[in-house]
């Protein structure tokens, strides 16, 4: 039987978040940080409403998933890090994966807003078979089964965007990925990357 | 009639429909493409799994779904699941299921035999 979980504690959160995107972007100057090419694609989409292209609802839509999945995503990982299974190196790798995921999501929520959608919000509670998660080899085999499967859904995602910065951006989030998915197996000793393809 | 008998004149009929035969086991490793946002008792960014087939679209109980999928007014057997899953978004118009979809036909037949049995396994039993 599954055991629900609260939502992830704020309290680690990594990122900042600026007002608009002038302050955003003097804020990662000033800290030496580096937009990605990610960001700076889906921040693009401001640019794409101006020329009156707008992305069809679809898109939204597709974003909202995408959303969603990361959220989840980020409460696992939260499950993870308060398990008392991970050791020191394991559990700093799951809080910077955790920290991937909470730069996705935020960057996918701002987008939808500027293309007029509503974000979907984390979930009070989620589901998560803890029940199993005995081991930090359970944990692990967990968190690699969703990044997987993340890499799956960003590589179907990809084709239907109507926009094709948000194609290009989804596809940077997919690399991501599919680096955690391959550390991860690797951490549990299976081959990290298993296969020439992804599907 | 023998359950052999049974069997052969059930595959008979899918054949003759142009049905493909699904494999499970295959089907198995195609769902790991699933696991983003659904699981097989529970729902996620998507909906559970279990008891799917021969489920109305878009009525488990607690998951929000689109007012597409909710309009829908599909019932999920093996012929619905594998037009929804060869392209989503055409199949269902405004579904949340930003997909681009399974397009191998004999993936598609996987998939829903690995669904179709995980649906009487004991994960499933229990819900």
């Amino acid at each position: 039987m599954s055991s629900r979980i609260q939502s992830p504690d704020a309290s680690l959160s990594l990122a900042s978040d600026a007002p608009n995107l002038e302050t955003r972007r003097s804020f990662l100057g000033k800290s030496g940080l580096v937009l990605s090419g990610a960001a700076v694609a889906l921040l693009a989409g401001r640019d794409v409403l101006a020329k009156g292209n707008r992305p069809a609802g679809s898109d939204v839509n597709v974003l909202n998933s995408a959303l969603g999945a990361e959220l989840e995503a980020i409460a696992a990982y939260q499950v993870g890090a308060e398990s008392g299974l991970l050791q020191k190196p394991v559990l700093n790798l799951a809080v910077t994966f955790q920290g991937h995921h909470k730069e996705h999501a935020d960057v996918l929520a701002k987008t939808i807003i500027k293309l007029g959608g509503q974000p979907v919000s984390a979930k009070e509670k989620y589901t998560f078979p803890v029940e199993t998660l005995k081991t930090q080899s359970d944990v692990l085999r967990f968190a690699a089964m969703l990044e997987k499967g993340a890499v799956s859904a960003y590589l179907g995602a990809v084709p239907v965007f109507e926009n094709r910065d948000l194609a290009k951006a989804a596809a940077s989030i997919l690399g991501d990925e599919a680096m955690h998915w391959a550390i991860l197996r690797n951490a549990l000793g299976d081959a990290p990357v298993p296969a020439a393809f992804m599907s | 009639m023998s359950a052999a008998a049974v069997l052969a004149v059930v595959v008979g009929a899918a054949a003759a429909k142009g049905e493909l035969t699904g494999d499970p086991k295959a089907g198995e490793a195609i769902y790991a493409r699933c696991f983003a946002c659904h699981a097989l008792a529970y729902n996620r960014t998507g909906p559970k799994h279990c008891g799917l087939l021969g489920r109305r679209a878009g009525s488990v109980a607690g998951f929000e779904y689109s007012a597409a999928m909710k309009r829908a007014n599909w019932v999920w057997n093996r012929q619905t699941l594998d037009r929804f899953l060869a392209d989503p978004l055409k199949a269902v118009p405004g579904t949340t299921m930003g997909y681009a979809g399974v397009k191998d036909r004999q993936e598609r037949a996987d998939l829903i035999a690995y669904i179709e049995q995980a649906g009487r396994s004991e994960v499933c039993r229990a819900r």
